[in-house]
């Protein structure tokens, strides 16, 4: 082996060794609050008001029958509040915008290029521009506390739209469409029956987003939802804040951030593959 | 699709029917849910409509009155809106420069055939992860470990780093390190992964040839990588920038939506979640969102060409 070679294999082998520390360094960081959360959330209140510790606390359950069964904030009730805006939003989200993008994808008629470009131009418009009159009709017409206020709007969205045609046009043979038609099958069994089992790679990825960001959502959910019963997580989860945390119990408040983070981490670690392949191959296509 | 443009065209006249019918529940859903609140929101703007105690003042019109008083000066000489648009920014900038640098250099460490990474898949789920929590519950988290009577307040001074409690979460410095760690934590990964599809996007004869005539990784990453990376590099940063001005979640409970220290910290949504939230001020509110609405338009359109550049490729 040559010298020159020589040098270039060490210097290879010394620019690996960084490179993996850095991506190392920067999991540890992505990983350190979370292994801190099921830490703290592990310890009682005189533990975590005593002298720092990582170690496990051991009142892991005793926090989490306290946070389940916490008299102010009803976080069972908030999860399952949080799970039917959510799940309903991600259906009829994924549904309906795989509806439009194949009605815009499939068929010529008269609209077709002015709608496909409306719905491209308004797909950047932040949804707290839409907020100050959304809110404003809510409480006009007294529908305030209404859940499928949040779920219904969701039927309309500009960006899973953009995705689902991008999808078909990659994947739909409009053979396949004919030959359905000479079959006799009508239009929307076929979108249905044929067309929708086709596309669930991306209806599968596109509910997912639409689920972690239904849960996830704060601003909305905070301006309408003012009653205790009808309350979302990230609702609870903001007015912990505001209470005094010098007399709160603080193992319950780390129970409560578990919880609040637990379905999504859970949906995550089945799904992380589909779901990272997900952010590259659509919106932001690269 | 061009291939069956002539075949479709002789049968579109029997289907448009269906067309209509399959787009109508997205249309309907939208002019009712979104166009009508966004056409309110902008004639709000122009009333004066707001609670003050238990009396409701307005609507009256004042034409451009309200956009008058957003960008009136207080007594202390203060434009409240351009503060919080500079906080805002400020805000967003201390999180987007490591968040970008660090993807740039994580998506050039991950696609280089030389270095020939092991274990991507699993590092690329660690660092997206944190993009899916719950940015309230992640704030709550921060919280809970940085106040007064924290574990890292706690850590700081057995070790003996400090020798009383510092407050990080009043002090101006400290609430927007907070902050911007915690933006960057939560979009690095997420760039990572848009950076390293464009690359990945870059014609790979160009690095080979590159490697033959003994170019060195930088020169490669400054003359080939980087210049052609340069339309998804802007597009994530207006993106981010977009997002980045709508930031709301994470100041707003870590400073409890006060925006401690003495409002340095409050962010142009917070301001409107101030209107509608407190003062059910409409007509303010109103004036404010046109003015995102313009700003985060223009920005917009520089996503909406390249996204159609995109998309005709």
């Amino acid at each position: 082996m040559s010298k020159k070679n020589k040098k270039a294999r060490i210097q290879l082998i010394l620019l690996r060794t960084l490179a993996y520390a850095f991506i190392l360094l920067l999991c540890a960081m992505c990983l350190f609050f979370f292994v801190m959360l099921i830490l703290m959330s592990s310890r009682s209140n005189s533990q975590l008001q005593g002298a720092f510790s990582i170690s496990w606390g051991g009142h892991f359950l005793q926090n989490l029958r306290n946070a389940w069964t916490d008299a102010s904030i009803n976080i069972p009730r908030g999860m399952i509040n949080s799970l039917i805006v959510a799940l309903s939003s991600a259906l009829l989200t994924t549904y309906f915008s795989a509806l439009t993008a194949y009605a815009i994808h499939v068929y010529d008629f008269k609209l077709k290029n002015a709608i496909f470009t409306f719905i491209m131009a308004i797909m950047m418009i932040p949804s707290q521009v839409s907020a100050v009159g959304f809110i404003q009709l809510a409480y006009k017409f007294g529908l305030t506390n209404k859940l499928w206020l949040l779920i219904v709007p969701s039927i309309a969205a500009p960006v899973v739209f953009f995705y689902m045609k991008q999808y078909l046009e990659s994947v739909l043979p409009m053979e396949m469409v004919e030959a359905a038609r000479i079959d006799g099958t009508s239009e929307f069994r076929i979108f249905n029956d044929i067309v929708l089992p086709i596309m669930k790679p991306a209806v599968a990825v596109q509910m997912i987003f639409s689920f972690v960001g239904s849960w996830n959502n704060y601003f909305m959910p905070s301006l309408l939802l003012t009653k205790a019963e009808y309350k979302t997580v990230p609702i609870m989860i903001a007015q912990l804040r505001s209470a005094d945390y010098s007399k709160f119990d603080m193992g319950k408040v780390f129970m409560f951030i578990l919880l609040a983070i637990l379905p999504v981490m859970v949906v995550y670690s089945l799904l992380s593959k589909s779901i990272i392949k997900g952010v590259t191959s659509g919106s932001v296509k690269g | 699709m061009k291939k069956t443009e002539g075949k479709r065209r002789r049968k579109s006249v029997s289907y448009s029917k269906w067309a209509y019918i399959f787009i109508a529940p997205f249309f309907i859903s939208y002019i009712i849910f979104t166009l009508t609140p966004q056409i309110l929101t902008v004639y709000n703007s122009f009333f004066e409509n707001y609670r003050d105690g238990l009396t409701q003042i307005g609507p009256n019109f004042v034409g451009l009155g309200n956009y008058q008083k957003l960008l009136t000066p207080d007594s202390a000489g203060v434009i409240d809106v351009l503060k919080y648009f500079g906080n805002t920014m400020l805000l967003w900038i201390l999180g987007a420069v490591p968040q970008f640098a660090v993807a740039l250099l994580l998506a050039v460490i991950f696609t280089s055939s030389r270095l020939n990474i092991k274990g991507q898949g699993l590092a690329k789920s660690i660092i997206y992860m944190p993009n899916l929590i719950m940015a309230s519950a992640f704030s709550m988290l921060v919280f809970a470990l940085f106040n007064n009577i924290g574990p890292v307040n706690k850590l700081l001074i057995s070790t003996g780093l400090i020798d009383k409690t510092f407050d990080f979460l009043t002090v101006k410095v400290s609430v927007r390190a907070l902050i911007a760690s915690m933006n960057f934590l939560m979009w690095f990964g997420n760039t990572t992964i848009v950076l390293m599809a464009g690359i990945m996007g870059i014609d790979q004869s160009l690095f080979e040839s590159a490697e033959i005539d003994g170019a060195g990784s930088l020169h490669v990453f400054f003359d080939i990588t980087l210049p052609l990376l340069m339309p998804i590099l802007s597009y994530a940063l207006i993106t981010s920038l977009i997002g980045g001005i709508q930031m709301f979640d994470v100041p707003q409970v870590i400073t409890a939506g006060k925006g401690t220290p003495n409002m340095a910290n409050t962010t142009v949504i917070m301001m409107l979640n101030n209107f509608l939230s407190i003062s059910k001020n409409y007509g303010m509110a109103g004036a404010l969102s046109v003015l995102l609405f313009i700003i985060t338009g223009i920005l917009s359109m520089f996503v909406y060409r390249q996204m159609a550049k995109q998309y005709k490729r």
